[in-house]
């Protein structure tokens, strides 16, 4: 479990979120959206222990990360230990092939060997990421959305107990995005992790989170499952955007973008890397 | 337990990936092992070359002790080439491992010891210290102890670097491009106002030489080297991880500002000790990472070795050449290594230009 008590969040002297509190649960996945600029990876680092808060506190298990107070930001001994954070950026121009790369994720628990067991375990997480073909390749020749897929892996090869997942999809083609996402939702639920995913793509957040965690520029805008935080109201309010809910037959909400509202929401433009 | 045909196609996969790896690190093995052998080579044709040319028999004869020799040999090979072949070998390893891990840390291909002043530096410290006198002791002491002090504060400079700024690759890239200059302008000018015998002294020196290799030198840089080797070696994978970048480093737990500080105080003792004795030797740093890259990927518990060894390589052969170019003299060992650097690294571009 993982539980956020009114933090928030400065950069370069502004407030990028404050008074942000919810709680996520084992064996879900949560998908983090919002408009440009709104905290989505700062949120996720911050939840990783990368980026210090201005206030408040994160708690998971019996672990607390609280804001500094002046004091220089350090957060607790082992606090990552738990986490798999997947970056947003894929760009990496390394001469290691995609095995080496998976084999990584066990960093902390790599002998100067690496054993038979250790590559059998890293030749079964490409294979659930469905790359194996390409584990002899080096990764800098893979194409972004395959590269995408073995960096998934890595993070799989982590095994943890809670995954962070910043735009992991942002490169893949529909078929590749619903299949990573499915076994992100499998992962999920198997081992039962704490999952918090940032995502573009509100129907693929519909279909597949099972709550919402909707920021906007400023804070946390709505919380809860897409059924009942999905509303034209909501994404006219965050998005300055016009859109009609529709649902699929399973009674998911489906948007259906119309047209935009004019008028930028004031806040942090373009800050996102 | 139920094996259906899928399962056995799978587990055939999964044994095949498992063993194409192995197959990898096997090629990188012999890669190795190849370049292992030919830097004995080097070194034996090292120690032969010289005024009075000796055979690779005699040498190695004369190194093993186990056959009749000419009396003069002995001394010739153990007490005069030897060292200074070993110095070539221990001064070409530090810089390919100072030059692997500065580019690993840096995330950039144009990074070395010698691309960020550190070099500059310690030439700076030795034509100071030949100008203003060492304080009493005598230039072959007061010289490396200067260059040393000079090139572990350029060192320092990057290192605070390091540790005021939170996110700096490119920062002590920069910082380091500014070092260089500075040094380098600060030693013209110490030629500019010196008499032209000191002059002529601080030149010898900016050119590299091995020749003052002794066996006290060369025990003290190589005992250097293999200390920082080791501790390099020992955060193998944790460089690997950091070569992938720096975010994703942070992202698999690793320190990445403790890390790099770290890597680069090992760095910074190992090449201010080996620049401090044969002086200012260029661009072995920069390609032979290039090379290791290119034969064993970079894998750190091969990237790390193969760059030393490309490394040692590289200045042992130049050594070699450096005696016959002009048969009799010596050239200049730090001019030969960029003649000979340059267009190897130009090939290695337009090479990696191809593959990409």
């Amino acid at each position: 479990m993982i539980r956020l008590d009114d933090i928030a969040i400065r950069r370069g002297g502004v407030d990028l979120m404050t008074g942000v509190s919810f709680t996520m649960q084992p064996g879900s996945v949560y998908a983090v959206i919002g408009p440009n600029g709104a905290g989505k990876t700062s949120l996720l680092r911050a939840i990783f222990g990368d980026l210090p808060l201005s206030a408040g506190a994160i708690t998971v298990g019996r672990d607390r990360l609280t804001a500094a107070g002046g004091r220089r930001f350090r957060e607790p001994r082992r606090w990552r230990d738990r986490f798999a954070y997947m970056p947003q950026d894929t760009h990496l121009d390394v001469a290691l092939t995609v095995l080496e790369v998976v084999v990584l994720g066990r960093l902390g628990r790599l002998g100067l060997h690496v054993d038979d067991a250790t590559l059998a375990l890293a030749t079964e997480r490409l294979r659930e990421a469905g790359i194996l073909h390409l584990a002899d390749r080096y990764i800098s020749t893979l194409s972004g959305g395959q590269r995408q897929m073995a960096l998934f892996a890595q993070v799989l090869m982590r095994e943890p107990t809670a995954m962070l997942l910043d735009e992991p999809v942002s490169a893949l083609d529909l078929r590749h995005q619903i299949h990573l996402l499915d076994l992100v939702r499998r992962e999920t639920r198997k081992r039962n992790l704490t999952t918090a995913v940032v995502l573009h793509d509100l129907n693929l957040a519909c279909q597949f989170a099972d709550r919402i965690v909707v920021l906007r520029p400023g804070g946390l805008s709505a919380f809860g499952p897409p059924q009942e935080v999905m509303t034209a109201e909501l994404i006219a309010e965050t998005y300055r955007a016009r859109v009609e809910i529709l649902r699929d037959s399973c009674g998911r909400p489906v948007i259906q973008p119309l047209g935009e509202m004019g008028e930028a929401v004031s806040g942090a433009e373009g800050r996102e890397p | 337990m139920p094996t259906s045909k899928a399962d056995i196609v799978a587990d055939v996969d999964a044994t095949l990936t498992i063993l194409q790896h192995r197959r990898r690190e096997g090629r990188r093995w012999r890669v190795t092992g190849l370049f292992a052998a030919i830097l004995s080579a080097s070194i034996v044709l090292d120690i032969a070359t010289g005024p009075s040319m000796l055979s690779p028999a005699e040498v190695l004869r004369s190194l093993t002790g186990w056959a009749e020799r000419a009396p003069m040999t002995d001394a010739i090979v153990r007490s005069l080439r030897l060292p200074m072949a070993l110095m070539a070998l221990v001064v070409g390893a530090a810089m390919g491992a100072g030059g692997a891990q500065m580019q690993t840390l840096l995330a950039n291909p144009m990074a070395s010891p010698y691309t960020l002043g550190m070099a500059a530096a310690a030439g700076f410290g030795a034509a100071l210290t030949l100008t203003v006198g060492g304080f009493g002791l005598p230039d072959m002491v007061a010289v490396p102890v200067g260059a040393f002090i000079f090139s572990m504060l350029a060192a320092g400079f990057l290192l605070a670097l390091t540790a005021l700024r939170r996110r700096g690759g490119d920062t002590i890239i920069l910082g380091g491009i500014a070092v260089l200059f500075l040094f380098q302008s600060l030693v013209s000018l110490i030629q500019f106002i010196s008499s032209p015998e000191l002059s002529q002294q601080i030149l010898f020196w900016l050119f590299g030489s091995l020749t003052k290799a002794t066996w006290t030198t060369l025990s003290i840089t190589a005992a250097v080297t293999v200390v920082c080797g080791i501790l390099l070696f020992a955060d193998s994978w944790k460089l690997a991880a950091l070569s992938m970048g720096e975010m994703r480093a942070a992202s698999l737990g690793i320190n990445v500002r403790r890390l790099r500080f770290k890597v680069l105080a090992i760095v910074a003792i190992m090449t201010a000790t080996a620049t401090s004795f044969v002086g200012v030797i260029g661009f072995i740093g920069l390609v032979a990472p290039h090379v290791a890259r290119i034969c064993v990927g970079e894998d750190q518990r091969f990237f790390l070795p193969m760059s030393m060894l490309a490394g040692a390589l590289m200045l042992s052969a130049a050594s070699v050449l450096s005696k016959s170019i002009v048969p009799g003299a010596l050239f200049p060992i730090g001019i030969v290594t960029a003649l000979v650097g340059v267009p190897f690294l130009l090939w290695l571009i337009f090479r990696r230009g191809s593959v990409a």
